[in-house]
């Protein structure tokens, strides 16, 4: 199963740009773009975004379609309402463009279903929501002693350390932590690599709380040069599985 | 006459081409106040492109008026941008799965207009009072059902126009809460919806179409 993605833009350039931050991520997953009115002026066409999708579905098992505005939502939806085949293999979201394609074509990369790589894009919405900071001061409203072991997070770009439990997750559970070595942290690159990496290894693994599989989680984290991260990781093989993120990040990721 | 056929239907997009080429100003400026300022121009060029492929001779002719409204349908949607191409798009499309027929009687028009009615709520997920082209077409729905007894068919088609064209006037006053307008909040009062003002001219078009024919 491999699923792509199509891009609905009202700008070339806007369907481009997205593209090539989508592809840097997600090399091996389908990114197709539909964007430009007839006249390639600004607005979108539905020649276009048929053959988009005529393309696209040539070489992938289906595809998630993002659009950039309203108007292109319909546009999509016309070419659905037009070939009522489509939507058995197209699945439209309802998510913010470019945080949405990022995430599913990293989603897709790893080799996930349709269904599944629609809501990572729908999800992203929620990832690039509320800042963490903001759901520590709940926390530390609540009753923080009986509340969720807050490993850590981060403040005006310091590491705050919750006192409490080390863990909750008994003996299975490996926890080590990684200075991060590289100025810009875990940002889109780095983030996909340790994404692709912990995907590939089936087991779960948090960096800071953080889905490790979630490029727009480790992004959220915030990273910079210096910054100690705990990375925590529970089951069978949680030791190797955090090793190699370790090692990941002690290589900076290629680029330190 | 007693019904309208597909000459009809034909000499109908001609004249909504015609008139909404005459309301092209009238429509940009009022979409430049509250949306992208698109409008006037993308339906003259859909209109104009329904007309280009009615004229064209290596087109199949048409037996049906459904037959007319679906090759509407698929050039606006292929033509005209924005919201506009899509909403009209559908519209025609959803008119003309219920007028697969050569000629309509009062109950086919009113089927007409109730399906194209459906088709820009499927689409837009709009409801009355949104400042959309809704505000035209549900008024327009509910006079043709009320017309539908009425002894020639022109008299549905004369009282959907009327009512789309007061349903127009009435989103002057509104705030819109659909589209791109929406994001104008109360600056989108005091200026008639555009979509909601072209589709009162396409249906006084279908008035002006039948009329025409004698009727």
């Amino acid at each position: 199963m491999s699923v792509g993605l199509v891009l609905v833009a009202h700008s070339v350039r806007l369907a481009d740009g997205t593209a090539e931050l989508a592809r840097q991520m997600a090399p091996d997953v389908v990114v197709g773009c539909a964007a430009g009115d007839v006249d390639g002026g600004l607005g979108t066409s539905l020649a276009r975004v048929q053959d988009a999708l005529e393309v696209a579905l040539a070489e992938t098992d289906g595809v998630v379609v993002l659009a950039d505005l309203g108007s292109a939502m319909l546009t999509v939806e016309s070419a659905f309402e037009l070939d009522p085949e489509l939507p058995a293999r197209a699945r439209l979201v309802s998510a913010p463009f470019v945080e949405g394609a990022v995430a599913a074509a990293v989603t897709a990369q790893q080799g996930a279903v349709l269904d599944s790589v629609a809501e990572a894009a729908e999800a992203a919405v929620r990832s690039i929501g509320p800042s963490p900071v903001m759901q520590l001061v709940e926390v530390e409203g609540a009753d923080a002693a009986d509340g969720p072991a807050v490993i850590a997070t981060r403040a005006s770009g310091e590491v705050v350390l919750t006192p409490g439990p080390p863990s909750s997750g008994g003996p299975d559970e490996v926890s080590e932590t990684v200075t991060i070595p590289n100025p810009l942290g875990l940002h889109a690159r780095p983030a996909a690599v340790v994404a692709r990496a912990v995907a590939g290894l089936g087991v779960p693994v948090t960096i800071d709380g953080a889905d490790a599989t979630s490029v727009l989680q480790l992004m959220s984290l915030g990273t910079t040069a210096g910054d100690v991260v705990r990375v925590t990781a529970r089951g069978a093989h949680a030791e190797a599985a955090v090793a190699v993120v370790v090692g990941l990040v002690q290589g900076g990721f290629g680029e330190a | 006459m007693s019904v309208l056929d597909v000459a009809w239907a034909e000499r109908w997009m001609h004249v909504a081409a015609t008139d909404v080429r005459a309301a092209r100003d009238e429509l940009t400026e009022l979409d430049r106040r509250i949306g992208d300022g698109d409008h006037g121009v993308n339906l003259d060029r859909g209109l104009s492109a329904v007309v280009g492929r009615l004229d064209d001779p290596a087109q199949p002719v048409r037996e049906t008026v459904g037959q007319v409204l679906r090759l509407a349908a698929t050039t606006m949607m292929s033509t005209v941008g924005g919201a506009a191409g899509p909403l009209y798009g559908t519209a025609f499309l959803r008119a003309s799965k219920v007028t697969d027929r050569a000629e309509l009687g009062p109950t086919g028009v009113v089927a007409l207009v109730e399906a194209a009615l459906e088709g820009i709520v499927a689409r837009g997920r709009a409801t009355v009072g949104e400042k959309t082209m809704v505000d035209a077409w549900q008024p327009a729905a509910e006079a043709a059902e009320r017309a539908e007894g009425a002894e020639h068919v022109v008299d549905v088609l004369r009282a959907a126009a009327a009512a789309a064209s007061a349903g127009s006037a009435s989103t002057v006053p509104l705030v819109a809460t659909k589209g791109r307008a929406s994001y104008l909040a109360e600056r989108s009062a005091g200026t008639e919806d555009p979509g909601a003002r072209s589709s009162a001219i396409i249906l006084a078009a279908a008035v002006a179409a039948a009329e025409g024919s004698g009727g």
